[in-house]
């Protein structure tokens, strides 16, 4: 199967510091991929990589057919992924449906594709003219969801998708990343909501210290029970 | 990226309810500690116009990226696939807007205040644009790399005023021309002042891209 993310020996850094000790990785086209590890393991940073955000000082690093060795690449890599990590990005200034037009019209999606995507997330109605600083944790996690859906990435990197958000909200989540991965997207999570995670991932890779251990076909039987 | 910007002012209302108060104050400060001599005042109401423009330029410069450092806006930049340089531009659009409005509000109060007459409007607008122009793509080159920084509040000011003085002395210099002086002799200084605008729009346009991924 083709290789989405191949990376080999990679080593990224964080201001002047090395991440990522020699960082080993491949995930196929249509994965679903689980980071585990503990705190300051390497897993955003893992993700951030993936993304085309963090440079490569060492190794091999390609995705989705970019070589991340060159910057260049790298950045056009970007407009191909979706990153839902920590922080948001949503300006708490404009209104759900702004936000959601805004970073969605930034990678050209239609019209029709911000209203599925308000849609998708439960997020039409009165709360899609609601301003972002009036929302709950969870219900702007929903609307940076709604973001990443607009821009249809190939690959959906997720760095605790789960947290803020309610046991709907959880499902909503899992049941996006399956119809993502049903229309040919690739999927990386990382998150400490283990129980679920696994039970959507296809494979868990365990990072200890910068580097990856692969458990492969770890959860395999459960992701095919929706 | 401008109309986003834009509208973020319109609804923080940070421009109106917080600079542009600023602003008048600053004249208001100007015209009491000169008071006793209008004549003064008059003639340096064009320096003290672009003084208050430049404190109200960095105030909205500073504004311009603390809305994209907040919950990562930064990053989500960087995803977004937008090209820099349409970035750049519309950050700098959104910012000259504003300039714009201020510098309204103010020649009013400068005319109101201070007793300054315009004798040369079309040199009066034409600087007006100029310098606001090479204030909001120089504030935005020198916002952006200030922006990726801890000390980004302390240290645009110190990086921007020097880059900003021949902007100060240019349109001072072509305001004191169209404000009661020889029109004729403060088209020069406009021209400078639109060469030092084209000349920060087309190094931003280029250099915004790696300025935005290495600060």
């Amino acid at each position: 199967m083709e290789s989405v993310i191949h990376l080999r020996g990679a080593v990224t850094v964080l201001g002047r510091f090395p991440a990522l000790a020699g960082i080993d990785l491949e995930v196929a086209a249509g994965e679903i991929v689980l980071l585990r590890g503990m705190n300051g393991a390497g897993k955003t940073t893992l993700l951030r990589l993936c993304a085309g955000l963090l440079p490569i000082v060492r190794g091999e690093a390609s995705v989705l057919g970019h070589d991340l060795t060159d910057r260049h690449q790298g950045r056009d890599l970007r407009r191909r992924v979706g990153l839902l990590g920590h922080a948001t990005g949503l300006y708490d200034e404009l209104t759900v449906t702004d936000n959601v037009r805004f970073w969605g019209g930034a990678a050209g999606a239609a019209a029709v594709d911000i209203d599925a995507a308000l849609v998708a997330c439960g997020l039409d109605g009165a709360l899609a003219d609601r301003l972002v600083a009036r929302l709950s944790a969870g219900q702007r996690r929903r609307t940076a969801l709604a973001c990443l859906i607009s821009r249809r990435p190939e690959l959906w990197l997720l760095d605790e998708p789960h947290a803020g958000l309610d046991r709907d909200g959880r499902d909503l989540l899992d049941g996006l990343v399956r119809i993502a991965v049903a229309s040919g997207a690739t999927v990386v999570l990382s998150s400490h909501e283990l129980e679920r995670a696994e039970a959507l991932a296809d494979r868990v890779v365990t990072i200890t210290a910068g580097t990856t251990d692969v458990s492969v076909g770890a959860a395999e039987e459960s992701f095919l029970v929706p | 990226m401008a109309g986003k910007d834009l509208r973020i002012e319109w609804r923080s209302r940070v421009t109106t309810h917080q600079i542009l108060p600023f602003a008048v104050l600053v004249i208001l400060l100007f015209g009491m500690a000169l008071d006793p001599d209008r004549g003064i005042l008059a003639r340096a109401s064009s320096g003290l116009f672009w003084i208050a423009v430049l404190f109200c330029s960095l105030l909205a410069i500073q504004r311009a990226f603390t809305i994209e450092a907040a919950d990562g806006g930064r990053d989500a930049l960087r995803l977004s696939g937008l090209d820099p340089a349409g970035v750049f531009l519309g950050k700098a659009a959104a910012i000259a807007v504003q300039l714009i409005a201020l510098e309204i509000v103010l020649a009013l109060g400068v005319v109101i205040m201070y007793g300054a007459q315009i004798t040369g409007f079309l040199l009066l607008l034409a600087t007006c644009l100029a310098a606001t122009a090479g204030l909001a793509a120089a504030g935005t080159l020198y916002g952006v790399l200030a922006a990726g920084l801890s000390v980004r509040e302390t240290l645009l000011p110190i990086l921007l005023l020097p880059v900003l003085a021949p902007v100060l002395i240019a349109a001072t210099r072509a305001f004191e021309a169209a404000l009661g002086g020889v029109a004729v002799e403060g088209w020069p200084w406009c021209g400078l002042l639109a060469i030092f605008a084209l000349l920060y729009l087309i190094f931003g346009t280029l250099a915004f891209g790696t300025l935005l991924e290495e600060s």
